[in-house]
């Protein structure tokens, strides 16, 4: 226990560490977070899927609950359940073996939601295109309401897609 | 077995590995697999191609690991005709490819136990096979239900619980099957392709640029090491031997790869655990390297930075101090991340017998990769056929014999040591020079193999040429294809709560698996 509490207190807090590594990052993230805030309390739920990614995405969002990023420690959180969820943030391209499992999880979010769809192959289908295994892009199967582009998208380009999709007025 | 007990003669393909080829008939193929087999080698891979508009039929190809390096046998197939033997029985491993064989071109396993489709769902035909080259890649059908018939367990008490493919994480997509007593696992059945999204077929219709980036986007987590493949594979086909530099820089890069995806794997085993201090300070020395990544290749998954011919970026001095320093704080902070993981007792009580592989079962499955290393199965491409400059640098191998969560754990703990020791190796040795070199046209017809220890396990790419400088056939093997079935094993007789810590010890691809 005493090597866990000092490993903690030595390692400090690092999503308001000073600029040892990347201020003007760190200041982007600072200011998104705020954002996000002002806009959504502090209950922001996401169901993430896979609807046929490489999974280089997958990592990206990952990061996004970092220490660096930090996103849980501001109230937007990750849920098991579509139906617990305000948003899906979805990668693809969406795979047609994929298509059903993709609709059914729309389907099963709660209105009002939205739909942030990640990554070139998410955004348009990227490298995979539409062919006889992939839809395309995630706006040929469910609505998107943001794309996000990136191969695969930095956490900062993330959080922005996601701030500009909650931030905007749903119908 | 020696390369002169196969029945046939082997030809040398031109490369970085050792590897030979040869063309065997239906009863060759048989023996040569049972030699193979006898002998302790293990099946690598297996695929297929179609040879119609060549004169021929169809073409089946197996690479098998022996003493000396990898075989590529080619079998070829009757149109009138297609099937091959089934060498299931020898090698468990080749049920599932021989399946996906079947869905994709058509040739059929004869004498196979398991008939069922496996990369098909219900979105083409059964009848229709992607990989014929008169399969238009933009083909389009009704969606069919699945209906994939699992097996179940029947029993008093005994239920099932059907997971994914849309999981509960932020994980690709996959189902699993559960059929469970109380909370205890009696058995657990796999169902993949949920990604599969042509790639294979996209390979035939790409340039040779177009298909370095795709190699690098079969699974993401290995880039370096599917890039890497594939420059391989084609700079054997052209007789191009990339600068030393770029050699040693490719090296440094993949060991990088692997750091990153032990430590995200071990936070995150740390927080399966309820352990969620693992995943806070491992996730963060990750992101540490991503971003040193980033600053230093222009990529924080090094995607695009291996490429046929050498590689996309170099390093200068300026930066070699920042990647010694980082490689000495990396080596210090998981020291002590290793220290606390390895005194609490309850997380080692998690990890402690869950999920077994014992060795003989390790050892029938050909379970490959450091979740093989952690089972006694002491294979590593970088120990045991080391390409340059991996010969000088004299990979020391981890190995365990327990099979379980902890066993897995203290591999990765290992690897990550020893990749650290290779970059500090690499930074000081860099040999200084160009860091690309011109890439020729392909000759036609030539076969060519890349053969790479990734992260998660031996990498397999192996291509075909085709005239006017293009590639004919392109296939990608994952070593998950050998670990799934391996994960249905490891689970029996477990608790369903322990399941995600199971699975996330092996963390298998799906993307690279369905293809």
């Amino acid at each position: 226990m005493y090597k866990t509490l000092k490993q903690i207190v030595c390692t400090g807090i690092k999503t308001e560490a000073p600029p040892a590594m990347d201020d003007a990052l760190r200041q982007q993230v600072q200011r998104l977070h705020e954002d996000i805030l002002a806009c959504f309390g502090r209950a922001l739920a996401i169901r993430h899927v896979d609807a046929g990614s490489c999974n280089g995405c997958e990592l990206e969002i990952h990061a996004l609950s970092n220490p660096y990023y930090n996103i849980e420690g501001l109230g937007i959180h990750f849920v098991a359940s579509p139906r617990h969820a305000d948003l899906l943030l979805v990668t693809g391209p969406v795979s047609r073996h994929m298509q059903i499992a993709l609709q059914r999880t729309y389907d099963a979010v709660p209105d009002p939601k939205w739909v942030v769809a990640v990554g070139d192959c998410g955004c348009t289908g990227g490298i995979f295109g539409v062919s006889y295994a992939s839809c395309g892009a995630v706006s040929a199967v469910i609505p998107v309401d943001v794309a996000v582009p990136g191969c695969p998208p930095t956490p900062v380009a993330l959080l922005q897609g996601i701030l500009t999709a909650v931030g905007k007025e749903h119908p | 077995m020696q390369l002169e007990e196969f029945p046939i003669e082997l030809n040398k393909i031109s490369g970085a590995v050792p590897a030979w080829q040869g063309t065997v008939n239906a009863e060759q193929w048989r023996s040569a697999c049972a030699g193979v087999h006898k002998a302790g080698g293990r099946l690598i891979a297996l695929w297929g191609s179609d040879e119609r508009e060549r004169g021929g039929g169809y073409a089946v190809y197996a690479a098998l690991s022996v003493n000396s390096g990898l075989v590529c046998l080619r079998l070829d197939v009757e149109e009138e005709r297609p099937a091959f033997p089934d060498i299931s029985d020898l090698f468990p491993s080749a049920n599932r490819m021989q399946r996906a064989m079947h869905d994709m071109l058509g040739l059929h396993p004869s004498g196979a136990a398991d008939h069922r489709k496996w990369l098909r769902h219900g979105t083409w035909a059964g009848n229709q096979y992607p990989l014929r080259r008169d399969f238009a890649p933009a083909g389009h059908f009704a969606l069919e239900d699945d209906n994939y018939p699992f097996i179940t367990v029947m029993g008093e008490g005994v239920h099932e619980i059907p997971v994914g493919p849309v999981h509960a994480g932020i994980i690709e997509p996959g189902h699993f099957r559960f059929q469970i007593v109380g909370e205890k696992i009696l058995r657990l059945e796999e169902r993949l392709g949920y990604t599969h999204k042509g790639i294979e077929k996209l390979f035939e219709n790409v340039t040779r640029g177009e298909a370095a980036k795709l190699a690098g986007r079969i699974s993401g987590d290995s880039t370096v090491a599917y890039a890497w493949a594939y420059a391989m594979a084609l700079e054997g086909v052209c007789q191009v031997t990339p600068p030393a530099r770029a050699l040693w820089l490719r090296v440094l890069l993949l060991e990088r790869e692997r750091i990153m995806n032990h430590l995200g794997d071990l936070g995150a085993l740390g927080n399966d655990a309820g352990f969620a201090f693992g995943l806070a300070q491992f996730s963060r020395l990750k992101e540490d390297v991503l971003r040193a990544n980033g600053a230093l290749f222009g990529h924080r998954y090094l995607m695009d930075v291996v490429m046929p011919g050498g590689v996309a970026h170099d390093l200068d001095a300026s930066t070699k101090t920042r990647l010694t320093d980082e490689i000495q704080q990396l080596q210090d902070e998981v020291t002590v991340l290793k220290n606390i993981y390895d005194d609490h007792a309850g997380m080692q009580d998690r990890f402690l017998t869950t999920g077994r592989v014992t060795p003989e079962l390790a050892a029938r499955l050909a379970l490959t990769g450091f979740a093989g290393r952690a089972s006694g199965q002491a294979w590593d491409l970088r120990a045991q056929f080391p390409c340059a400059p991996y010969d000088q640098l004299e990979v020391r191998m981890a190995t365990h014999r327990n099979g379980d969560v902890a066993a897995r754990v203290t591999v990765r703990f290992e690897e990550i040591f020893e990749s650290l020791r290779l970059c500090r190796m690499l930074l000081e040795q860099l040999p200084e020079g160009p860091i690309l070199t011109d890439m020729l046209a392909v000759p036609d017809s030539a076969f060519g193999v890349g053969w790479v220890e990734g992260w998660r396990g031996e990498i397999l790419i192996a291509l075909t040429t085709d005239k006017d400088n293009r590639l004919r056939r392109v296939h990608a093997h994952d070593p998950s294809w050998q670990n799934w079935p391996a994960l249905e094993y490891a689970v029996i007789g477990n608790i369903v709560p322990d399941f995600p810590l199971i699975n996330k010890s092996f963390n298998l691809s799906y993307s690279g698996h369905d293809l």
